[in-house]
């Protein structure tokens, strides 16, 4: 536990050193930017659609019954932005992305892909992690705001026309609006970026200390996922404290 | 025909005492070999003698629990030692990515230390491509399109483009027919000839052993029990070389 977890620290810090040659890797990190949208717009999208919804299904009949359906938009829009959103796409990044990084550096290593690198003296950190953790670092946030507005306008369809809410699509968007500030959207992407990171780095790092053979590669997926989704969950609750303070209903 | 003189002279590679174990069990115990600038060395053993991991050992991918290993006098482990000497090896299994295809696996060293425009860098991959008998339809496939002949050839062509002073080979002939296997000797010879460059190959395929080789050395449990040139190891009266050279499949 505690080897790996230094393991992901020296990853870490040898992707920031490699960061200055970033600039070389454009085509590489492009190419990993269209297969994260290519695996996961849809899956994000159906997703977040349906936890918008789900919230509005559970909390618009509570607060409608409290007369205060009209902060329906409002509720649904924060717990998106700060917290759903963020929490269920890296998630879904870490199963979708994660994995599949796992398994192809995993299969690299396995089959003498990465040794061969060295050899020809190429640095795999700068060649095949930098660029994964650069494309998941601009693509998660992304996803995120792409989930905020889709997850916004599910829970503003099953507010309209569930008659247990019964809020107007109209009200549902001012409340919204009118609730959501730009240092809420901020507090939710500096997340975002921060698992971005945390995945490319724990999934590289499981995919590059790949040993033997075909099960091999089974074991660092399943370790790679798992592993990022802990991660996730502590990060959130870490991070939510530091900048708890910062909330503006705070104290 | 003389072959004509080494274009770059190869690197001397000296190991002293080299030990190596993983966990318990000892794969090196204690290697002593010199071999000469320019020549093919072979290293030849049964299966798990530790051949491969002697390999890994010269070309800095795995750190020696004990020992010394020396290019031209300059230490395995020294950071400058990639500045001096351009190395290069043949995987087992070719090593190539497979994301790139055969051209970008081929042109991947200068593509990426940005050693010449692309143009100049596709000229020279079509030219190592033809050295190895492979054709422009080939330099657009993808490795998981090629046959294991295949692969070992695009592996030595990425090796030429490095123009390198130390060669290895891991293995070059398994899992290949006679007839490639032939082909892929003929590369080697073909290759040490071209460049001057000191050829490593480790292998069991006594045919290709003694059919290329300047110098082989025995490689038993971690130890090497004989060196000498092919006819001194045909003559060897070891024990276990001698059965390992009369192995041969007769229905009893």
């Amino acid at each position: 536990m505690f080897r790996e977890l230094g393991q992901m620290l020296l990853l870490f810090g040898e992707t920031v050193k490699a960061l200055p040659l970033a600039w070389r890797q454009r085509r590489k990190v492009a190419e990993q930017l269209f297969e994260i949208g290519n695996a996961s717009l849809f899956m994000a999208c159906t997703l977040s659609l349906f936890i918008g919804g789900v919230l509005a299904l559970q909390a618009g009949p509570l607060l409608t019954q409290r007369g205060l359906g009209s902060l329906l938009g409002g509720l649904v829009g924060e717990s998106l932005t700060k917290e759903l959103g963020p929490v269920m796409m890296a998630i879904l990044l870490a199963g979708r992305i994660g994995s599949a990084m796992a398994a192809e550096l995993g299969s690299m290593r396995v089959y003498q892909e990465i040794d061969a690198l060295r050899t020809l003296n190429i640095d795999p950190i700068r060649f095949l992690v930098l660029p994964r953790v650069l494309a998941l670092a601009v693509s998660l946030p992304c996803l995120v705001i792409f989930a905020i507005l889709v997850g916004s306008a599910g829970g503003a369809l099953v507010a309209h026309f569930n008659h247990d809410v019964g809020v107007p699509a109209s009200t549902f968007f001012n409340n919204l609006r009118s609730t959501l500030e730009l240092r809420d959207l901020l507090h939710g992407l500096l997340k975002t970026f921060l698992f971005a990171v945390m995945i490319g780095v724990v999934c590289c790092n499981q995919g590059l200390q790949t040993l033997g053979g075909p099960r091999g590669i089974g074991r660092s997926v399943t370790k790679a996922v798992v592993n990022s989704i802990v991660f996730i969950l502590v990060l959130d609750y870490v991070v939510t404290r530091l900048l708890l303070p910062l909330a503006r209903y705070h104290g | 025909m003389t072959p004509p003189p080494p274009a770059d002279p190869g690197v001397a590679v000296q190991v002293r005492g080299l030990r190596k174990s993983f966990g318990s069990q000892t794969i090196l115990d204690g290697i002593d070999l010199d071999i000469r600038p320019g020549e093919i060395f072979f290293l030849m053993g049964p299966s798990g003698a530790g051949k491969s991991v002697f390999l890994r050992h010269l070309i800095g991918l795995e750190v020696a629990d004990s020992g010394e290993i020396q290019l031209n006098g300059t230490s395995i482990g020294d950071e400058s030692l990639r500045d001096r000497f351009r190395l290069a090896m043949v995987f087992q299994s070719g090593g190539l990515l497979n994301s790139l295809t055969v051209a970008e696996n081929v042109g991947l060293y200068l593509a990426e230390h940005r050693l010449k425009p692309p143009a100049e860098i596709a000229r020279i991959v079509r030219e190592k491509l033809a050295l190895v008998n492979l054709t422009e339809q080939d330099a657009l496939k993808y490795p998981t399109e090629l046959s294991g002949g295949m692969k070992k050839r695009v592996a030595i062509a990425r090796a030429l483009v490095v123009e390198p002073q130390l060669v290895l080979f891991d293995e070059p002939t398994s899992e290949l027919d006679p007839l490639m296997a032939l082909t892929v000797g003929r590369e080697i010879v073909h290759t040490n000839r071209m460049s001057g460059a000191t050829t490593i190959v480790v292998s069991h395929d006594r045919d290709l052993a003694f059919g290329i080789a300047t110098r082989i050395a025995f490689l038993e449990g971690g130890r090497i029990i004989a060196v000498g040139t092919p006819d001194q190891i045909r003559g060897s009266q070891e024990p276990l070389i001698r059965r390992f050279l009369a192995a041969d499949f007769s229905p009893e």
